[in-house]
Formats: structure tokens, sequence, C-alpha cells
């Protein structure tokens, strides 16, 4: 049992982490924390059972054209929910338009896809057990996916450009950089990594139009935890969350479970309003 | 002595208008209730289904409407609370846990278990960024489900259980149709008594306002756990009401739709209104029946709605009925203050010796921003603070209302000593303030803004507002004489029902003067008041700001204009990089070659 609760919780927790870092990449360029994070994981899942089951696509097609087109979910959001409403960012007109948005892609998603469960293609054949690919896979892109950025953040030039919208946007424009632009590159990527998300733990989760809504909520646990913007935060944040949320599942049942994470979630935010390795609040006057 | 005439009758004068406004606004109500009163004798049992729904939704959403219309917090997962009331409600009355209860102490427990859920789930919101209190109930909303469908000895998991039958003559359709619209009725009756008493004003304060409301002396957290305990038990005995209704529930009858329906039915409806967000859930609730194609597609249409509303029409139905406001303004309005109001608002002596400052020290980081600062203000005359960009005078203000703790140093006001930081205890004190950027309500009208600046006058409790009971009645009396005494000083009494928003830049300014004139303050603090008036405005400010010391007032006055200080100041400090640079009176200062090389220029 034991194996199982760190094997399950390491995966869900990665994938929680995923959605985070979604969270995370769209507010770095827009300071807006969008509800699509978590469709953005549940497209991930159901494309990719489109694509390769349904369609019977090979993975190097399917895990491609998946990211593509949740890069384009995320650039429609930019355009439809964000830009329109970034002039009065402080009326959080943002939470009702990708709000909105998200349940388009969710209703949408019931309708054409399907209400129930649908499984998902295994990749690889590999592992079983606690091995399983199903829990090592998303761990294995959570890794992947955190490395690749802070290679990104770090050390290419469009990385520092991604890194100075996000540090002050006026400064950057102002430099000459094109804001806009990486702006909406910003969503574009925001969308492949929720796809990843969602593709990696398809095995878990499997293709289901009401995970968004829960990724939405259990993906921005670590965010509030890891505070709003800090991705390594997210993924200490979204790793223990899983491991609690999955030992709780497995020693207390699930009902329990989940309302020891709503508990802890709360608790959280009143002790560390800004997260536990967050920035202290901005001036007001 | 015609003036001094002219200002005590002006208060009775329109009182008798006022009941009138009242009696006009509540007119549409009355009319949708004698609709709905009249729907038995027309109806069928069908009529009598979705008349009942709609009642049971909008005594949910009338709850709701204060906190997300008014309060301006996003709670987009309230059919958790609905659900919540409905569960309680139906197993206290079946009895598998407890004895079984009488259904309408059912309903009643109903009432109070989703009160303390909704102030569990708003936690967050008194402390955090609204996107976290939208993020909590949608939480809330998903785990409450998961609950329901997992706690099966209880709630019979998916296969539900049934809600609690009323006793007789609620056991009928119309039966259970007159309670559910009589106690939608009352909901909205008690909701408007807050909405326009000192809470509801108070609340829209927060939402536009918030640094404002906290130096008016508006304690954002009790005010919000008020309204958290009452929308949440407004949402429990919908809940409870729908049980009944429905005769059988399971999680299957609670998903998010209903939430968003209740949700876009405040935002529809508009903000900071009541027939509004009535008119949008009775939209919301025929809707669906009028179109059944429509059904499988219900969440689209709401959320395409929502995202309509948000990006094309964002004030809603209340925008579109709102006449008085179209109404074209006459653009070469002119203000003039009428000093003379300034006896009554001021007549009470407050016993005051005024602010001392002693060695405060503020410094963010490694830039110090006040360095050892001396200040003492004095009852009844005016003190102006100056100096280049960035010498302190704004920080100096921000100590003494609170917003800023400083690292050393100590402030006394009227002989006991001032606090540092808790800006919402100033008011209390006496400390009332104007901003750089005015900071108004825009969407309420001017009377309205300033009597937000009276919130900490009134003695009735938020039961007693809800109930509009005589003290609360007195009250606002009260507050809204004073308010029309202030408007009149400052000179804006012909605007008292404008939104403020349709103001100009300078009108602006004087509407926070007379804001700040509700208290009856000790200490006025005035930020730049003078910034982008008139050249003849400024002269009338100057006199408006020297009556008011002269009612023994002390004034803080930080500005730029140069003429304005040297000819209303008594007393004039100079800052330089946060230290004293010069003090003294106007012709000293004149005189000093320090701030004439530094600051005034030669």
């Amino acid at each position: 049992m034991f194996a199982s609760i760190i094997a399950s919780g390491l995966a869900m927790g990665a994938i929680y982490a995923l959605i985070g870092i979604t969270y995370n990449t769209m507010f770095a360029t827009s300071r807006v924390m969008s509800f699509t994070a978590g469709q953005l994981g549940m497209l991930g899942g159901v494309f990719g059972s489109l694509l390769m089951l349904r369609l019977g696509l090979p993975l190097v097609l399917g895990l491609p054209l998946t990211l593509l087109l949740c890069a384009g979910v995320g650039i429609v959001t930019e355009f439809v929910a964000v830009r329109p409403v970034l002039k009065s960012l402080d009326q959080h007109l943002y939470v009702l338009t990708t709000l909105a948005v998200a349940l388009l892609i969710q209703q949408v998603t019931a309708i054409e896809w399907s209400t129930e469960p649908q499984p998902f293609p295994r990749l690889f054949e590999l592992g079983r057990d606690a091995w399983d690919e199903k829990y090592w896979l998303p761990v294995a892109t959570c890794a992947v996916t955190i490395s690749a950025l802070e290679f990104l953040y770090r050390r290419t030039l469009i990385g520092r450009a991604f890194l100075a919208v996000a540090e002050d946007n006026f400064a950057a424009r102002a430099l000459g950089l094109p804001e806009r632009t990486l702006r909406v590159a910003s969503y574009a990527m925001a969308g492949a990594i929720g796809a990843l998300a969602g593709f990696s733990g398809g095995q878990l989760l499997l293709a289901f139009f009401a995970n968004g809504q829960l990724l939405n909520f259990y993906g921005f646990i670590p965010v509030a935890l890891g505070g709003l913007g800090n991705n390594r935060g997210a993924i200490i944040g979204g790793l223990a969350l899983g491991l609690f949320q999955q030992a709780a599942n497995f020693t207390v049942g699930g009902i329990f479970a989940s309302v020891a994470v709503f508990v802890l979630f709360i608790v959280v935010l009143l002790v560390a309003p800004q997260g536990l390795f967050g920035a202290p609040a901005s001036r007001r006057v | 002595m015609a003036m001094d005439e002219r200002v005590q009758s002006a208060p009775s004068h329109d009182a008798p208008r006022a009941s009138l406004g009242d009696f006009s606004k509540g007119l549409p109500f009355l009319a949708i209730l004698a609709l709905s009163m009249l729907l038995p004798l027309i109806g069928n049992d069908y009529w009598a289904l979705i008349a009942t729904r709609a009642s049971i939704y909008w005594i949910l959403v009338s709850g709701l409407n204060l906190i997300v219309g008014f309060a301006g917090q996003l709670a987009i997962g309230y059919v958790a609370l609905f659900a919540v009331g409905a569960y309680t409600a139906s197993v206290l009355a079946a009895g598998n846990v407890l004895p079984a209860l009488p259904p309408f102490a059912a309903l009643g427990a109903a009432g109070v278990v989703s009160a303390a859920m909704g102030v569990v789930v708003g936690l967050p919101a008194l402390r955090l960024r609204t996107f976290y209190f939208a993020m909590t109930t949608l939480g809330f909303a998903t785990i409450v489900t998961q609950v329901a469908l997992g706690w099966q000895s209880v709630t019979g998991g998916g296969i539900g259980l049934s809600g609690p039958s009323l006793p007789a003559p609620f056991d009928t359709t119309w039966g259970l149709y007159g309670l559910c619209l009589g106690l939608a009725a009352l909901c909205t009756w008690m909701t408007a008594n807050l909405a326009y008493s000192r809470f509801g004003r108070a609340l829209v304060a927060t939402r536009d306002a918030d640094v404002a409301a906290e130096a008016n002396g508006i304690a954002k957290p009790h005010l919000l756990i008020g309204v958290f305990l009452f929308a949440g038990a407004a949402a429990g005995v919908a809940g409870g009401l729908f049980a009944s209704l429905q005769t059988y529930i399971t999680p299957d009858a609670f998903t998010f739709d209903l939430s968003l329906l209740f949700f876009i039915a405040v935002l529809i409806g508009g903000r900071g209104s009541i027939l509004g967000p009535l008119l949008g859930t009775l939209l919301l609730t025929l809707l669906p029946e009028m179109a059944a194609p429509l059904a499988a597609w219900s969440t689209f249409v709401y959320a395409a709605l929502l995202l309509i509303i948000v990006l094309l029409m964002p004030g809603g139905i209340a925008t579109l009925l709102d006449f008085d406001n179209r109404r074209v303004l006459s653009d070469n309005r002119v203000i003039l203050p009428q000093p003379a109001a300034l006896g009554q608002l001021l007549a009470a002596a407050r016993p005051a010796t005024g602010l001392e400052m002693e060695g405060v020290v503020l410094s963010f980081g490694g830039v110090t921003a006040i360095d050892g600062l001396d200040l003492s203000v004095q009852p009844g005359q005016v003190h102006g603070l100056i100096g280049p960009n960035g010498s302190g005078k704004t920080t100096t203000l921000n100590v003494i209302s609170g917003y800023f703790r400083p690292q050393q140093g100590q402030m006394t006001l009227d002989g006991t000593n001032l606090p540092t930081g808790l800006p919402v205890l100033r008011a209390g004190r006496g400390v009332c303030r104007t901003f750089q950027t005015p900071r108004i309500i825009g969407a309420a009208s001017v009377l309205q803004n300033v009597m937000v600046g009276g919130t900490i006058t009134g003695r009735a409790g938020f039961l007693e507002a809800m109930l509009s009971l005589p003290r609360s009645l007195r009250d606002e009396r009260a507050i809204r004489m004073r308010a029309r005494l202030a408007l009149q000083a400052v000179g804006l009494h012909a605007l008292e029902n404008v939104r403020a928003d349709r103001l100009q830049h300078s009108e602006l300014r004087f509407l926070e003067i007379a804001r700040g004139l509700m208290l009856h303050p000790s200490l006025l603090l005035l930020d730049e008041p003078a910034a982008g008036l008139s050249a003849e405005e400024i002269k009338r400010l100057g006199a408006l700001i020297k009556a008011i010391s002269e009612h023994g007032v002390g004034v803080l006055l930080v500005e730029h204009h140069a003429d304005l200080i040297f000819e209303i100041c008594d007393q004039i400090t100079v800052l330089n990089l946060g230290k004293v640079l010069a003090r003294g009176t106007p012709a000293e200062i004149r005189m000093h070659k320090e701030v004439v090389s530094a600051y005034l220029g030669a």
C-alpha cells in the first residue's frame, strides 16, 4: 500500500504541479489567473484519446498535434478573454471572462465528445504495479517541462524577454520588447504545458470533460501554496498536495480526503496568504 | 442670516421628496409581487412549478446579490450552499442520522448550517484577492458534490433521498408556492433594507474604493462576515425548499450550471441593484422553459451570456433602467461652497489639542522616506506641508492615517497616543482625509458617496438595519441630513442625485472634502486638493479650507500651489528628503534662504 500511495501521490502531484505551472505561465505575462488552466489539462486528455484511439494516429503525431491544438486554445483565450479586460485589471473582470471561456470549452467537450469518461491509450507498455507508466509518466513529464522552462528562462534571450515582461511590462515595452507578442506566446506555451499535464496523466484521469473543473481547483492549490508565479513553489506544492491527498485517500477514504484537502487549502490561505515561497503584497496607497 | 435660514430649512424641505423617491423605487417590486399573487388565478400546475422554482432561486440570489453585486466578491460556487441546505433539511427531516425533526425545524437548521459554511468558505475573502475567493467557492462546490456522492449512509449517494414534506397548508402545489413567494418577498425587503442602509453603502465602498472605505472606518471583515451569514442562511433555506419542491434529491440536481445561473442572474441584473438581479433571476429561470431545445446547451448559453455581459454591457439591466442618470448635465456648472453650512455641521466642539508627531522614521528597504520627522498640527489652524517631489509629504499623510507603520517615533492626537498602523481605527479618532487621486464610488450617487463618510456614526446593528427598525431609520435620517449639509458646505448640493462617475475632476476633489467633514474631524488631511482645479476654483477651495479650520478643525495640507499655501496657512513645514528643512509662518518661510533656493526658486 505504501508503494501505491507514493506512486499515485507523486503522479497526481506532478499533474497538479503542471497545471499550477500553466496558471503561472499565463500569470507571468498578463497578471491574470485564468480559469482555462484546468480545461487545458482536460483537453490534453480528450485530444490525446481522440487522435490516438479514435483516429488511430501514432504517438509521434498524436502528441505534437495535441500540443498544437491546446496552444491554439491558449491563443484564443488571450484574444477573447484576456486582452479586452487587461485595461481594468483591478476590477477582476478576467475572473469572469476566463471562467466563461472555460465553461464554453467544457460544455462543447461534453456535447461533442462525451459526458462519460473515455479510455486513454497506453503509450509505451512499460512497467507495472507501482512502476507502471501511468504513474511515472506524469512525474517524468513534469521534470522535463520544468527543466525546459528553467533553460528557456535562464539561458535564452527570448526567455529573458519573458522574464522582463513578467517583472515590469511597462519597462519592458519601453525597452522595445514586443510585449503583446510575448503575451500571446506565453498563452500558447501555457496551452501546451496544460496539454502535457492531461496527456501524460491521461491513463490516470481518462479523457473526461469534468476533469477541467477538478484540475482547476487542485491545480490552483500548488499555486496558492508556492506563491503566484513561482514555478518551483508550484512543483513542491503540487507534489506535497498529491502525496497528502493520496495518503488521505488510502487511509480515511475519498470523501474525507477531499474535505481534508479543502480545509488544508483554507488554512494555508489564512496562515500564509502570499504562499510559502511568495513575495509580500504590494503597496496600495 | 438669510443664508443660515436656508441651510436649516433645506433638510426638512427635502424629506417628503425622499420618501416619494423610496416609494417609486418600491413600485416595480410591488408590481412583480402583485403579478405573482395573481398567478394561481390564471396559471396551471406547470406554471406553479416554474414560479415556485423562480421564488426559491431568488431567495438564494437575493443573498448572493449582496456578496456579488454589492461587495463585489466573485462567489461562483454558491450551488454548494444550496446543496448543503437541501441535504441538511432532507437528512434531518428524514431522521436517518439524528431523531427526525419537524420539517420547519429542519428548514431552519438548513439555514443555520449553510450560514456557518458560508462564513468558512468566505474566510479567504476577508484578506485575499478576489481570485482566491472565486477559487474557494469553486473548490467548495467540487467537494460538496463529491461528499454527497460518497457519503452514502447519510446522503444516499447517487441514489439520493427524499426531501422534507411540509405540513398543510404547504403540502399542495399552490401552498408551497405561497410559502416560497412569501419568503422571497421577505428576502427582497430585508436585502433592500440592508442595501440602502449604511451597511449597504459600506459594502459598495469596499468594492469600488477599498482604501477610502478603510479611511472612513469601515472594517471589511466584520461587514463581510455579516453578509456571508445572511447569504448562507438564505441559500440554505432555499435549498431546503428546493428539496421539498423536488420531493427527491440526488447530487445531479446540484450541478455547476445552477451555480452559474445564480451568479449570472446577478451580473445580468447589474451590480449594486436589487431590481436588476430579480429580473435577471426571472429571465434565466424562464429562458430554458421558453426554448426547450436549448436545455442541453444551457451552460453554453449562460457562459456565452456571461462573456457578452462582461465585455459589452458591464452595467447590466440596472443601467438600462437608470433613466435619471441619462439626463444631460449642464456643462457650465460652478462649485459654489457655502461655508455658512459648516456652522451646523461642525457645531459641537470637540476637545482638541491637535496632532503631535515625534521622531518618526520610515524606510522602505534601503530608502528612508521619512527621517526623524517632528510635526505638530494645532486645532483651528491650517498647516501646510510642502517640499519637492519625493520629499515624503504623502508618506507623512499615510503614516498619520495608518497605512504605513513607521519603524520609530510616536504620534499623539488630542492628548492620547495614536497607535501606528491600523488605518481603520482612524475615523473613530477623528482623523479624516482626501487622496491625491480621488477615491470615490463611481457607481453611487454623490449623496451616497458623502454618506459613506458617516458610516461609523450609525448606532443600529446589522440586524436592526436588515429589519429597518426605528434606530436604523434614525441613523439614516441623521446621516443623510449631515451629508446634505456637507454637500451644501462644499457647493455640490445641486448634484446630490447624480452618479459620481459623471462628475468632473474638480468636483470630485470637493466631494472628498464633503465626505471628510461627515465625522466632524479633529484633524483633516488634504492631499493636493488643488491639483487640477482652475484658478477660480482654487480661490474658493482656499476660502473653504480656511472656514473649516476656523471651526476648530486642524487641517494638514499637502500642496504644490505655493500661492494657496502662502495665502491660507497659519504654519508651514518644508520637507526635503524626508527631513524638515524649515518650519514657521508663511512670512518666515518666504524669507528662508534654503527653501527659496531649493524649492520656491529665486
